[in-house]
């Protein structure tokens, strides 16, 4: 058991306005008249489509490939007609479009056969293998591919394996109303992953801020009857459900700037994945369902079991959007993304979808100079100085700014909502974030031009010498250049051949050529009869007349 | 006397080879200033410097032969950075070796390649992929947009097309505050 739970700096306590969401019980939305299925949906490579235009799919199947290991499948969340594989709006702070399948449904909802899985009996690698062509990535926001994450690593076992339910950020109950409906299969999925992971123990750790939660897992918990399984309630503070926060809030680690969690024998999984791992394995179930909280400026806030690829003008309809609202979010007040287009899908890393308004949330007021008050760095949760980070990215200064370890930012908002000026700070790190990749990509382009221009030179180098040493062989076992019919040219630059090679060879190979063309020239002009010399001769007078007639000096020939 | 002698000689001598080795053990091949350079110079192997590559450009302005401000593809920034590393005064892109344009990478009309082969022999990246007679196609990947296969191109038809955003390579905005225009109220009509 545990017996003392630890503190992370900084934080701050948001008004949460979660109870919005959580009076009604998850729906299930209806089906939209179209989906449009996102093929790059997580971290790492984009999915090869392996549908068609016109093609039949059913719910289940996969349309789209990992491409690689760093990636993940996707598939049909119903059964209907693919109608176009093209570029569609993504729900992306740019609002620009990526390749998407789009499926009309059939209404059947037709699932395809599953194979049938016994995980039991499996090996971790085909386990993981299986999840990566489910499609199951981390539901928490990042959405990362999970199979890479449910790797024990070198050392063969973790110590402590982390449910993630804290779920802290204003607004959103999705995980909530998930833990409240299925605590045992939330927990039989935990179970899964102790064991692909060998952990030492599970703990499955929320907010005390959800009471019927909490009471929901214990009580799966007590029936599970696993001694390894805790259900841990932390203390209510933004940004607890930071994986490193929460790791460090239950174990006291703290994961120090350039290593991640597991090499301290930690690892830390959203409760959304742990359910989507047991339906992946224990139903043959892949990833086309989510959890969304619709809240905010909308007239009945709850929560929604969504197709994914259901556009998100279909969710704020079912909620109804109220008239007065100004601006979409995706995710939460403090980290989420604004939303340029509301016929954008829902994708695996939707959370929440917030309608805002004047009333809601008040305009931002004008950015004031910084005072150096130094209320940024006691609220980071990251330790870091955002001020200096803000400073350095403000300037441009990129270099600098990841100096004072820019990349450990979790961008959870925590500085920039105690700024008594009103800075975005979360909006100038990511800006120099998005700076310093584009710099990366532009520099490992360079690096890629520099070896191909190097190697395309050596390669020129290496066929002049080859052109050369194939030269002097054929000279020395062929003294003199033989003319293929001896006629009088090629006998004069036979001699020449001794002071330049490759300037005899030139001048054999025009001589042979003239010879040639002699030979064929007139063969069709031969055997004529009269009446087809006249009217060669007539061409010829007419082709004279005519060049006179230009006036210009026609050549002879 | 001829104790000071002999510690001095075997002094010069030890020393003397202390760095003899030194000069063969730690030998650097090439000069590194050049690479430095290099490492800031954006490779797209343009010639626009007036010099075949990128390479040649980064040993000229090492040897004082070049400028600093002959690199269109660069820019500016690219401009900055060679100041600060060589400890030299910013000054502006010459112009003469063109203006700073937005990355492009070339794309062939595939319909009105002729194969002739003569952008592939030009591309100083290998980006080009065909054959004689046969239809050609340029990797976007790899393409650093240098241009140099628009001239020898006898059908025209390759383009420069500017890089399209697309949501991976998208960047966030400098934050700017937007200031918003508010109807002006009139107080007179309003007490009236």
């Amino acid at each position: 058991m545990l017996s003392k739970l630890f503190s992370f700096n900084g934080g701050v306590k948001p008004d949460p306005n979660k109870s919005l969401s959580t009076r009604e019980p998850i729906a299930r939305l209806a089906l939209p008249p179209q989906l449009v299925i996102p093929l790059h949906q997580h971290i790492g490579g984009t999915p090869r489509p392996l549908v068609h235009v016109g093609d039949k799919v059913l719910r289940g199947q996969r349309i789209g490939a990992a491409d690689g290991n760093v990636s993940s499948a996707v598939h049909a969340p119903t059964s209907g007609h693919v109608v176009a594989i093209e570029p569609r709006p993504m729900p992306h702070a740019s609002g620009l479009s990526s390749p998407a399948v789009v499926i009309e449904p059939d209404g059947l909802d037709a699932a395809i056969e599953r194979e049938p899985f016994d995980w039991h009996a499996a090996a971790p690698g085909e386990i993981r293998d299986f999840l990566r062509d489910a499609g199951v990535v981390g539901l928490g926001g990042a959405v990362f591919p999970s199979h890479l994450k449910l790797n024990p690593g070198k050392s063969g076992h973790t110590d402590t394996l982390v449910i993630n339910g804290a779920e802290c950020e204003p607004f959103i109950t999705c995980d909530d109303m998930l833990m409240r409906a299925e605590p045992e299969n939330i927990l039989r999925g935990a179970l899964i992953m102790q064991r692909m992971l060998a952990a030492k123990q599970v703990l499955v750790a929320l907010e005390d801020n959800k009471p019927e939660a909490a009471a929901a897992l214990k009580a799966a918990a007590q029936s599970l009857g696993h001694a390894s399984l805790e259900v841990v309630v932390v203390p209510t503070r933004y940004p607890a459900g930071g994986a490193k926060q929460l790791i460090r809030v239950l174990t006291g680690i703290e994961v120090p700037h350039g290593s991640r969690s597991t090499d301290y024998g930690v690892q830390c999984f959203n409760v959304a994945t742990a359910l989507a791992v047991w339906r992946a394995l224990e139903h043959g179930e892949p990833l086309t369902r989510r959890i969304v909280t619709v809240t905010g400026n909308v007239e009945r806030p709850r929560n929604f079991d969504v197709a994914i690829g259901t556009p998100i003008s279909h969710l704020f309809a079912a909620a109804g959007l109220k008239p007065d609202t100004d601006k979409l979010i995706m995710g939460g007040p403090m980290m989420g993304i604004p939303l340029p287009n509301i016929d954008a899908p829902v994708v695996k890393a939707t959370n929440c979808l917030l309608a805002s308004s004047p009333a809601l949330f008040a305009p931002p007021e004008p950015e004031l100079p910084c005072i150096r008050c130094g209320e940024c760095a006691r609220a980071c949760p990251a330790d870091l100085q955002p001020f200096e980070l803000y400073w350095h990215s403000r300037a441009r200064n990129f270099g600098r700014a990841q100096e004072y370890k820019l990349f450990d930012c979790i961008e959870c908002g925590c500085c920039a909502y105690v700024c008594p000026s009103h800075i975005p700070l979360v909006d100038y790190y990511r800006y120099a974030k998005s700076e310093i990749w584009a710099r990366e990509r532009d520099k490992d382009a360079a690096d890629s031009a520099r070896e191909r221009f190097e190697f395309r030179n050596w390669r020129a180098d290496r066929e002049k010498e080859e052109k050369a040493a194939k030269l002097a062989a054929r000279n020395a076992a062929k003294p003199a250049v033989k003319p293929t019919d001896g006629s009088a040219p090629a006998a004069d630059v036979a001699p020449s051949a001794g002071d330049d090679p490759m300037k005899a060879l030139i001048e054999a190979a025009m001589a042979r050529a003239r010879a040639q063309k002699e030979a064929v020239a007139a063969k069709n002009t031969d055997a004529l009869t009269p009446a087809q010399q006249a009217q060669i001769d007539a061409a010829e007078e007419r082709r004279k007349r005519a060049s006179e007639l230009s006036g210009s000096n026609a050549p002879a020939e | 006397m001829i104790t000071a002698l002999i510690v001095m000689a075997g002094l010069a001598l030890v020393l003397g080879a202390t760095l003899g080795a030194a000069s063969v053990l730690f030998r650097t091949q090439g000069d590194p200033l050049v690479d430095k350079i290099d490492a800031i110079l954006p490779q797209t192997q343009c010639g626009q410097c007036g010099y075949p590559g990128c390479k040649p450009y980064a040993t000229a302005i090492a040897g004082g032969e070049a400028d600093i401000n002959q690199c269109p593809p660069g820019g500016d920034e690219g401009v900055r950075k060679l100041a600060d590393l060589l400890g030299r005064e910013y000054k502006p892109l010459n112009a003469e070796h063109g203006i700073e344009k937005p990355k492009s990478v070339a794309v062939i009309d595939e319909a009105t390649c002729i194969g002739c082969t003569l952008c592939i022999q030009a591309c100083p990246v290998d980006a080009i992929v065909g054959a004689a007679k046969q239809m050609h196609t340029i990797v976007a990947d790899l393409c650093t947009g240098c241009e140099l296969c628009v001239p020898p191109c006898p059908a025209d038809c390759i383009d420069m097309v500017p890089v399209a955003e697309t949501v991976e390579n998208w960047k966030w905005r400098y934050p700017v505050f937007e200031l918003k225009v508010q109807p002006a109220t009139l107080p007179a009509k309003e007490a009236a």
